[in-house]
């Protein structure tokens, strides 16, 4: 039968501080192992942690751009459990008085904008990395790196308002563009500086208490959040439609065989004996700096959105997808701030410019072709110095070289040929050689038109005028 | 010539600045007296000899070149083991750190190091820190050098007793429930715990992280506002140090009680306290009304839930703090199959049999289903033990009362481990207030001392002071020096 779902996510992103949580070691990521600690991260006897202003500051950022309460008393507390990579085998995190509760984010799934919850965010340091000697299942030790040991991490918890899998993808990409925009993370899920879990569960209608969920484990991409959500819920449905029950249970997603195992169930699960973090006072943020962050904020994803439809006319598809990215949004703007017809480049940003950038793996920023080019570029078009086709041809060049468009028209002589005699003289040369498609023609075959407009542009190099070849070959023939 | 070894700092001091004697020569006539009688007492774990004459040395260049030098310039104490020492071992007398060797100096070392104190070496204590009696060592026993067949009391006990030994003319203890003042009441020695954030934690190994504080041991009450001069005021590493401006202790050292509060809060008076404590810290009293004091017998009603509740909150906070323990980074580790057989036999191995009691206090009151009822309760009594305090010294400027209901017991006498938590009924509520106390003596019985505890508002350790001067001065009990050693 159709069930209803009921998904709610925990994302924790890293903070892009210089430094991390509560000692001033390096951040960087990448580093060679355990270079970036010190033994206030090392977790040596008598060392105490003091609090990064920076990654307080961030996850007010966070919370403002996610429509939170910021609360002016917060504190630390600790997380007890025994993991090589964790040094002092607890992790200092928060529970019961987060910095920032009760907020919101807009997504959009099938042109409609639904609202879900962000029950809090919360800010904690992260563990290190395990090295395995060989497979983890049969290796005969570990090393660790604690490199990423107290680099800061924030965890934004959804309410459970999300329906489906498609929509936990949505405020997944709508939050990782407002994280992105805020400059507090670089949200790189490959890199593990976005990392996500799903809680989900199943019921009969939207009436109904929720059903036992299971929290899903291990969703390193996007598509990972998505394929593991989908196979989840069925794998829930069908359990349920055989009049098996849900067991509560943490879940990893196995990304090869496409299907999700058993970690360990509710009597396995952690106890975690939480307590308040005695090393550390309560955080009080004052009005007046959650105020002056609040000003420093930018304009969001959404905000973006709504201006450049109503700004440009772009379409709501368009316009999303530009602003989705901080950085391909910036870029549009200064191609349309040179002059530039929005809708064109908007078209062209979505098109042959994103094109590039999948196939070469690289973001706008390190873009070959800088926004003034591409605006010249949309310009000689829009002139009719070159044509559509041409224009093609010129971006190529443009992207292998760097070179703006005007020299490489000029230098590649690619200019579109719109004197009228130029062109009359080649119509008639190509009618001349080609008596029997003009006699096709006549005889209602449309498609004998595209032959000689073919043989025109090839005697021409792609340069002639496209509409006035197509006018003159009709006077001609008629 | 007067043994150097049996002098003060503060008389020492004189004596550098008049050049009668070096530096050099105070810190050899302090490891002479070790030799004498360290085989007897047992303080230290370890010895820096080499470092005590090289910073002793640059003392007495100083003095040569005409520089002023600090009070505490070439005075040689020592070091309770649970502070970290960069390069020198910190065992906090457990197997479980046993090769351990910091890399960083704890802040109160650095402020003593930068005053140009010298180091004799690092002093037993229970391990941890968790005892009253110093037999929870994994390494020695330390005695009391007033009676060597009675212990010094604990966790500090190796820092008391080398005071009192004059094996150190002054040193630093830890007191989380009483484990600074209850040696330092059972060597006859003075003994401050100041007010929870005075002094920074940094590089002390944390037992119970909200009632760790640092203070000084010393023979006199001078020489502790010496040393709480160069170890006190805010340090950016530790966030719950106290910010602001710290007062010159020495200008507290007026021998004048006139017109101050005295309460004696009758719970404290406990039933089963030995007479002659009662009877010392009376008359100890009577002395100070005479000299002008007001007094007045006061109730701290929360008084009886204090021991529950610090043994509820201590072993929590204990049971998070040791969990680093686990034979993965640093110290003792044991071979297992797979890491969790592993981290069972290292702290199995590696902790002492209190320690481990601790610990499994600890983890079960914060379990969930066990946390309401035990930490959460806990944590709300305290609130109320605080406010005891609050008014009391609505009305008061002090509290006097006993340090411990009895003078130091014989080795292996108390070997139930709830007589022993009984030892710090009086020290314990004053950790968990947060609220500075010190301990001196004031009296004896069958030679050995007897404690007076003075209690003070939060950050009130120049009223404090102030008390414990006057009484001092006029008294010779701190002139009596252990009969150790005499023939």
């Amino acid at each position: 039968m159709d069930y209803s779902v009921v998904i709610g996510l925990e994302v924790h992103a890293e903070l892009k501080t210089k430094s991390k949580i509560f000692c001033g070691c390096s951040t960087q990521f990448g580093s060679d192992q355990n270079t970036n600690v010190c033994p206030v991260c090392l977790g040596l006897p008598g060392v105490l942690p003091v609090v990064n202003k920076r990654v307080v500051e961030f996850a007010i950022r966070a919370g403002l751009a996610l429509n939170c309460e910021i609360l002016p008393f917060s504190k630390f507390d600790r997380k007890n459990y025994y993991y090589p990579d964790l040094p002092k085998n607890y992790q200092t995190s928060q529970y019961d008085l987060p910095i920032c509760v009760n907020g919101y984010l807009d997504i959009e799934v099938n042109g409609e904008t639904k609202r879900i919850g962000i029950t809090r965010i919360h800010m904690e340091e992260d563990a290190g990395k395990l090295v395995h000697s060989g497979n983890i299942t049969n290796s005969n030790y570990a090393l660790v790196d604690y490199n990423r040991t107290g680099v800061p991490l924030i965890e934004i918890v959804s309410e459970p308002d999300i329906r489906s899998a498609e929509e936990a993808k949505a405020y997944l990409e709508a939050l990782k563009s407002i994280l992105e925009y805020i400059d507090v993370s670089d949200c790189k899920m490959q890199e593990g500086s976005l990392r996500c879990d799903a809680n989900v569960s199943l019921r009969e209608n939207e009436q109904a208490p929720f059903g036992t969920r299971t929290e899903l484990k291990n969703l390193n991409s996007f598509r990972a959040v998505q394929k593991g959500l989908e196979y989840e819920i069925v794998r829930q449905a069908e359990v349920l439609d055989e009049g098996g029950k849900i067991i509560q249970e943490t879940r990893s997603w196995d990304e090869t065989k496409g299907i999700t195992l058993s970690l360990r169930n509710k009597e396995q699960a952690h106890d975690y004996r939480y307590f308040p973090e005695p090393d550390l006072v309560p955080l009080q943020v004052s009005a007046e700096w959650v105020e002056e962050i609040r000003q420093s904020l930018p304009e969001l994803p959404n905000a973006r959105k709504q201006r450049l439809m109503e700004a440009y006319g772009l379409s709501s598809y368009d316009a999303g997808v530009i602003t989705a990215s901080q950085a391909m949004a910036n870029y549009f703007d200064v191609v349309v701030g040179h002059g530039a017809d929005a809708k064109a480049a908007a078209n062209w940003l979505m098109g042959e410019v994103s094109k590039v950038l999948n196939a070469s793996n690289i973001s706008i920023t390190e873009f070959a072709v800088t926004p003034e080019n591409l605006a010249s570029m949309l310009e000689l078009m829009q002139k009719g110095t070159i044509s559509s086709k041409i224009a093609k041809t010129v971006f190529e060049e443009m992207v292998a070289s760097g070179k703006d468009p005007a020299t490489i028209v000029k230098e590649k002589g690619l200019q579109q040929i719109s004197n009228e005699g130029e062109i009359v003289a080649i119509v008639e040369a190509v009618l001349a050689a080609n008596p029997q498609s003009v006699a096709d023609f006549k005889a209602g075959k449309d498609r004998a038109l595209g032959f000689l407009v073919g043989q025109i542009m090839k005697q021409t190099k792609g340069r002639a005028n496209p509409e006035l070849v197509n006018k003159l070959l009709k006077e001609r023939i008629n | 010539m007067v043994d150097l070894f049996k002098l003060t700092a503060h008389e020492l001091h004189e004596r550098l600045v008049n050049k009668d004697v070096s530096a050099v020569e105070i810190t050899k006539a302090l490891f002479n007296r070790i030799d004498a009688v360290e085989q007897d007492v047992r303080c230290y774990i370890t010895q820096t000899r080499e470092l005590a004459l090289a910073q002793a040395q640059a003392t007495d260049e100083k003095i040569q070149r005409g520089d002023e030098i600090s009070p505490l310039a070439g005075i040689p104490g020592a070091i309770k083991d649970n502070m970290c020492t960069k390069g020198i071992k910190t065992t906090c007398a457990s197997k479980m750190l046993e090769h351990f060797v910091p890399p960083y100096d704890a802040t109160v070392v650095e402020r003593l190091a930068d005053a140009n104190a010298v180091f004799l070496g690092k002093t037993n204590m229970d391990e941890f820190a968790m005892g009253s009696s110093t037999e929870n060592s994994a390494f020695m026993q330390t005695r009391n050098p007033w009676n060597l067949e009675t212990v010094p009391g604990g966790s500090s006990g190796g820092s008391a007793a080398a005071v009192a030994a004059s094996t150190a003319i002054w040193s630093l203890g830890s007191d989380t429930g009483g484990s600074i003042r209850q040696p330092a009441s059972f060597c006859g020695t003075v003994g401050l715990k100041p007010t929870y954030g005075r002094v920074s934690r940094f590089g002390l190994v944390a037992f119970a992280s909200s009632l760790d504080q640092i203070g000084p041991i010393t023979k006199d009450v001078t020489d502790c506002a010496l040393v709480m001069n160069a170890i006190s005021g805010h340090d950016l590493k530790d966030s719950t140090s106290i910010p602001g401006n710290v007062p010159d202790f020495t200008k507290s050292l007026v021998n004048d009680v006139k017109g101050l509060k005295i309460g004696l809060p009758r719970e404290y008076f406990v039933a089963g306290m030995n007479p002659e404590v009662e009877k010392a810290v009376r008359n100890a009293v009577a002395q100070l009304e005479k000299m002008g004091a007001q007094c007045l017998e006061i109730s701290m009603p929360h008084t009886e839930y204090a021991l529950t509740t610090y043994y509820i909150i201590a072993p929590a906070e204990a049971s998070s703090n040791l969990a680093r323990y686990d034979g993965v980074g640093f110290g003792h580790r044991a071979q297992g199959e797979d890491i969790v057989s592993m981290y069972k036999k290292t702290r199995s191995e590696g902790f002492g049999p209190e320690v481990q009691r601790r610990i499994v206090l600890g983890t079960y009151a914060l379990s969930s289903g066990y946390y309401d009822a035990y930490y959460l309760k806990a944590l709300k009594v305290r609130t109320l033990i605080k406010q005891d305090f609050d008014k009391a010294f609505e009305k008061v400027d002090v509290l006097l009362t006993p340090t411990s209901p009895t003078p130091a017991f014989k080795a292996g006498d108390i070997s139930d481990p709830l007589s022993m938590y009984l030892q710090d009924v009086c020290t314990l509520p004053i950790n968990l207030a947060g609220v500075p106390a010190l301990s001196m003596p004031c009296g004896y019985v069958d030679g050995l001392p007897i404690g007076l505890q003075i209690i003070g508002k939060p950050l009130g350790e120049e009223t404090i002071l102030r008390v414990a001067y006057t009484f001092e001065q006029n008294n010779d009990y701190y002139k009596c020096l252990a009969p150790l050693g005499e023939v």
